[in-house]
């Protein structure tokens, strides 16, 4: 592994600020993504600051029904919180099908939101890839691309966005807070994740140095009864080919609320609004999921190699939906 | 700049001194930041129970606990454990005589190679304590993190269930 600087820090400002003084430098939390591609010389920091030490760990019921989770609350802590199984099954679930139970001990939340893709040409460190080291190009487009995205791809990366936890949360509107040097804001998660377009080097609306603090989630009844499908090369331990969060409230034969959102299917952790659109008012009967579930992923640019993920995706949403609809008779 | 000066952090690249308590015992030790937690516990300590199947995380051979945590000592920096409670194989059972665990692994010869056994053992104990070992599917997701390629599976499970139902319940 190539030499860096390490700084253990113990306030926000000061973390903050020792970032920004080093171009180069990164904040290190939970180190799940960090170390592992710092040795393959994906990254090469000069300097890591160790948040660890920050107080900002908390998982905190809001009595308005919603969540807030400081950005270096484990994994595996948040998803055994009680307000997150009860209010959130979706992310809860999320969140145990992700990874392994190690990885979950140490991963943070705000860590989770950074963490890179899995491209196998990204982490080689030698392919060409835009993500990587920008107007290279890109490998995996006529290379091997199984599991690359079909939706929100760009002619410069089509790489899937890793996370699970994220497409719960963006299934929730969640608002990510952060601290920069400019004071705090907050940003809605959906903006929050970049698509790739000319810009794969781009993942997040995050300034260099910006610390995230904090993952609101606000009051989302629908959300009680929730669920998160992950389908997968195996049972565990492994990511997603095609995931989907989902939540529906059926009032009168009709549907009266309704979240999706898709991972492993795309660039970033994918709100399924066309397909929300086309259920909203509707019966909730397969035809009609199978019917929203076409209009979103009408939008599906598929590559020889990864084609099958509309049909996975397809069918992933109509059973997520099928269970929930089950479910709630 | 607020009113509250504090000193900068140190930020060198060079060597430091790190003192962590390792099974039982505080140690202190020189390491550059880049040096993971693994290979200061192989390299530097002489503690070569702890297994580097992958270096990526992926394998779960390397699994220690931190301040009682199962952890992956692989995608862990040494420095960042200064202060830290790590406890590895070599901390679980007292020469001869072996942790509960470690004996069951032998009584139902719940390894071939041998070589993912540190791990497996450290995440099953870990396990226990975390109260997932219900029954085998619940069993088989927790311990997905480890991974053995002689297949012992159905043994490792066994030599788990076994440690349950002594200890009474999951
Ligand atoms: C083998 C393996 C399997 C995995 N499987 C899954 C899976 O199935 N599903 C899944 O969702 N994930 C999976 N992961 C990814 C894992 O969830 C992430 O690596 C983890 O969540 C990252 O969190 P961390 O705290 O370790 O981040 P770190 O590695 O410490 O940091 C990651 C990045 O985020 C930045 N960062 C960290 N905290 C902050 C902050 N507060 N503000 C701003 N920037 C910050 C860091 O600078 C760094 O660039 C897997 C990882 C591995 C190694
Ligand atoms: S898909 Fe993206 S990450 Fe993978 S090689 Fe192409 S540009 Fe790089
Ligand atoms: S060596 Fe650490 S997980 Fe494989
Ligand atoms: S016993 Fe050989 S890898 Fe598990």
């Amino acid at each position: 592994m190539r030499p860096f600087g390490y700084a253990r820090v113990a306030d926000a400002d000061t973390a903050i600020a020792t970032v920004r003084e080093h171009p180069g430098g990164a904040f290190l939390a939970g180190g799940t993504t960090e170390v592992d591609l710092v040795r393959q010389n994906v990254l090469r920091p000069d300097l890591l600051v160790d948040i660890n030490d920050l107080p900002l760990a908390g998982i905190e019921d809001r009595p308005d029904g919603g969540l807030r989770i400081g950005a270096l609350a484990r994994m595996s802590d948040v998803a055994e919180a009680a307000g997150v199984a009860d209010r959130f099954p979706m992310l809860a679930q999320a969140l145990l099908l992700g990874a392994s139970a190690q990885l979950r001990n140490m991963a943070s939340m705000g860590g989770n939101l950074c963490q890179r893709v899995r491209c196998g040409y990204f982490r080689d460190a030698t392919s060409p890839c835009n993500k990587r080291d920008p107007g290279s190009g890109c490998a995996a487009i006529d290379g091997f691309h199984r599991g690359h995205a079909v939706l929100g791809t760009s002619d410069q990366c089509i790489a899937v966005h890793p996370s699970d936890a994220a497409v719960a949360l963006v299934a929730l509107d969640a608002m990510v807070r952060t601290r920069g040097p400019g004071g705090e804001r907050s940003i809605a998660i959906d903006d929050f994740f970049l698509l790739p377009g000319d810009t794969p080097d781009r993942e997040r609306a995050l300034e260099h140095g910006e610390l995230i603090t904090a993952i609101e989630v606000p009051a989302v009844p629908v959300a009680r009864r929730s669920v998160y499908v992950k389908v997968r090369d195996r049972a565990s331990y492994e990511f997603a080919l095609a995931s989907v969060a989902a939540a529906i409230h059926v009032q009168d034969g009709a549907i009266a609320d309704v979240r999706l959102a898709l991972g492993g299917v795309a660039t970033k952790p994918w709100r399924a609004r066309a397909a929300e659109r086309s259920l909203l008012g509707g019966p909730a009967t397969p035809d009609a999921f199978a019917e929203a579930a076409g209009r979103e992923l009408a939008a599906a640019v598929p590559r020889p190699l990864n084609a099958y993920k509309v049909e996975l995706a397809r069918r992933t949403i109509v059973r997520a939906l099928t269970a929930l609809a089950e479910d709630g008779r | 700049m607020g009113t509250d000066i504090k000193a900068p952090p140190v930020t060198g690249a060079g060597a430091r001194t790190i003192t962590l308590t390792v099974n039982g015992r505080e140690r202190g030790l020189r390491v550059e930041p880049r040096v993971s937690l693994l290979d200061a516990l192989r390299e530097h300590l002489g503690l070569t129970g702890s297994k580097k199947g992958c270096d990526q995380g992926a394998c779960g051979a390397c699994t220690v606990w931190v301040d009682g945590r199962r952890v992956l000592a692989c995608l862990t920096l040494a420095v960042t454990c200064q202060g830290r409670e790590v406890t590895t194989i070599e901390g679980l059972g007292d020469g001869d005589d072996l942790h509960p665990m470690q004996a069951a692994f032998v009584a139902h010869d719940a390894l071939q190679c041998g070589y993912c056994t540190p791990g497996q053992i450290m995440s099953a104990v870990a396990l226990l304590r975390e109260g997932h070992a219900a029954d085998d599917a619940e069993i088989a997701e927790w311990m997905s993190g480890n991974l053995c390629r002689c297949a012992a599976y159905p043994n490792i499970r066994a030599a788990i269930r076994e440690v349950r139902d002594a200890a009474g319940g999951a």
